[in-house]
């Protein structure tokens, strides 16, 4: 009521444009067409591409191939023949096991290194700590393109090229940062006075970082591990790169180079290749979708 | 006095003396050296050495198994005169300049859609997020499919459910229009990106902000560019810093839909470096062009670092 009459007062001419929020979004039409329909449409816009990913994958090869007949936005028939042909007569088990092999390791690895350096820096504190926490955070800025080239000249003179050690070693060089970010953000929020305590109970540094600082950061080291599986198993320029014989390769690039053969594609078992190579992502992320969009704005908000 | 002693002394006692081993890693300085080792060894060995590796082998003739001779800017002479690197340095800069704006004109209005009252709020964030957790290749071999010549499924609602254009959409087939399909599809990648980062901007903005401004009868439009983009810009900033560095740097998605094709017209700088030096096998070649990407990524760092700065000038905040 009185912001009403203030506006009022102050412009009498146009009291709908001075109005109060709510009340200018009082009509419901309004509400609809400026706020339902766009956000509709971008949702649409954002998931059809997996929708079409899914329902290509079911569809037969008599389907996929004419629109004449059959309406494309829906199966008449739906076979799991793309997944039988993917599973049984492609190596793609194999591929799907050397890329969790491959996203697990490195991210044991990177959370390892992170936890160490996060705590190092936000916690035992040394002249100039603030510097090397920089110093990592600014190695996220060091895009996997300008890396490849000397880091395949590397993975050569060590004999590290087509294993997937070649991938777990590298993989780091872009989780530790953001890891190492995310969790010098988390252990902040940890109070000092819970070591101060137990340094005063007699406890060295490493049993309070065992006993007290892990198990208080344990939240924040799953959403750093979240996020890391996803950037490895998502991860291809260096896989691609590095990686030659059918067996050692990563999902993402397997799909691409294994699975298109000749200049007809396979278009049923791509797309079926793609929805089982997102799916295992998709479904990590789903159970700590919470963590995962916390810690992604909590990061950014930092 | 003598019962008191008795008392403490086997008190005192009972604390067991850590060894020395235990004391030398309670010794902070150690401890501090231990604690940096793997990360910054890590990083050194695979991220610091590559990037000078980098720099050396631009002025090389390595090849892949053969260590190369200094040649000094030979390299870079090369590409100076080849028409080629010009085209993915003028397509590099017109999909990063391109993307970005879309990216950041629609992921801003899909922030100020989510800042509203609405229902199902954290699942609507996360199924929008889908598109940025998938694999980017993953998601481009649909859009390939999506654009293909013969199937796709665009140009069918427009050509048979619509009746808009009498002929399917070659997408990917001449120079402009898959330059146009690549840059909708690095679009589509980036919203929710860019969405999600600018909606925790948004919601740390206090609303007795906008409740000050309705009361002195500012209209929308005004709120928004007085209240909403002052105090978004710092989030705005470090997020763009990303978004061009790593959408100049991109590969994945131009390398999975197109391979630098039709004619070489889609080629990135990275997709052209990946080319010349690995399936080439031309490494000292790939690293020049790898190398030439770097001075682009310095200047985009520096323009969205001031740009940064100025805010915090104007705000009149401390250095913190």
């Amino acid at each position: 009521m009185t912001d009403a009459a203030a506006s009022a007062n102050d412009q009498p001419n146009r009291p709908t444009v001075a109005a109060p929020e709510e009340m200018a979004w009082d009509s419901r039409t309004k509400r609809v067409l400026f706020l339902y329909v766009p956000l509709a449409c971008f949702v649409f816009i954002l998931l059809f591409p997996f929708y079409w990913m899914a329902i290509t994958s079911f569809k037969p090869n008599a389907e996929l191939y004419d629109y004449k007949t059959y309406n494309p936005f829906w199966v008449a028939k739906p076979t799991l023949d793309h997944i039988r042909k993917l599973l049984f007569e492609t190596a793609y088990p194999k591929w799907l096991f050397t890329t969790m092999y491959v996203a697990v390791a490195s991210t044991f690895l990177s959370l390892f290194c992170s936890v160490l350096a996060a705590y190092a820096i936000q916690r035992l504190r040394f002249k100039g700590s603030q510097y090397v926490g920089l110093a990592i955070y600014l190695a996220y800025l060091v895009p996997p393109s300008i890396q490849f080239i000397p880091l395949a000249w590397m993975v050569h003179s060590f004999g590290l090229f087509d294993t997937p050690m070649a991938l777990i070693l590298t993989y780091p060089t872009f989780l530790i940062p953001f890891c190492t970010w995310l969790l010098i953000g988390y252990f902040k929020s940890i109070p000092y006075e819970l070591e101060e305590c137990a340094l005063i109970d007699g406890a060295t540094r490493l049993q309070i970082l065992r006993q007290i600082t892990l198990p208080l950061a344990v939240p924040g080291i799953i959403s750093a591990g979240i996020f890391s599986f996803t950037l490895s198993w998502n991860e291809f320029i260096y896989a691609l790169a590095f990686i030659q014989s059918s067996e050692n390769k990563t999902v993402p690039v397997a799909i691409l180079t294994e699975l298109i053969s000749g200049d007809v594609y396979q278009w049923g078992a791509l797309m079926a290749g793609s929805l089982l190579g997102s799916l295992p992502v998709a479904i990590f992320y789903s159970f700590f979708v919470d963590y995962y969009v916390s810690s992604l704005t909590g990061a950014v908000k930092e | 006095m003598a019962t008191t002693t008795a008392d403490t002394a086997p008190w005192v006692h009972r604390r067991v003396e850590p060894n020395w081993l235990a004391r030398f890693f309670d010794w902070k300085p150690f401890l501090i050296f231990i604690c940096l080792l793997p990360a910054i060894g890590l990083l050194m060995v695979f991220l610091t050495y590559p990037l000078g590796l980098g720099v050396w082998l631009a002025f090389t003739d390595t090849t892949i198994g053969k260590t190369g001779q200094w040649v000094g800017l030979e390299n870079f002479q090369y590409l100076m005169e080849d028409r080629l690197f010009w085209q993915a340095v003028f397509y590099s800069v017109l999909y990063t300049g391109i993307a970005t704006i879309g990216k950041f004109a629609l992921g801003l209005w899909l922030a100020l859609l989510l800042n509203n009252h609405i229902p199902f709020k954290r699942l609507l964030s996360a199924i929008i997020l889908l598109p940025w957790i998938t694999p980017t290749v993953l998601s481009a071999i649909a859009f390939w499919w999506i654009y293909d010549p013969q199937f796709s499924i665009i140009s069918y609602v427009f050509v048979d459910v619509l009746g808009w254009r009498d002929r399917y959409i070659d997408f990917l087939g001449s120079t402009w229009p898959a330059r146009w399909s690549l840059i909708a599809a690095n679009i589509w990648r980036g919203i929710p990106f860019v969405a999600i980062s600018l909606l925790a901007g948004l919601q740390t903005i206090s609303p007795s902000l906008y409740e000050a401004a309705l009361l002195d009868g500012s209209t929308a439009w005004q709120r928004f560019r007085y209240i909403t983009v002052p105090l978004i810009m710092p989030i705005l900033a470090i997020v763009m810093t990303f978004s061009i560095i790593f959408t100049f740097t991109d590969f994945q998605l131009v390398y999975a839909i197109t391979r630098g094709g039709p004619v070489n017209s889609t080629h990135l700088m990275a997709t052209l470096a990946f080319q010349r030096g690995i399936p080439g096998g031309m490494l000292g070649e790939g690293a020049a062009i790898a190398v030439s990407m770097i001075p682009f990524l310095v200047f985009a760092t520096l323009f969205s670092y001031f740009a940064l700065a100025r805010r915090k000038w104007q705000q009149g905040e401390g250095n913190d």
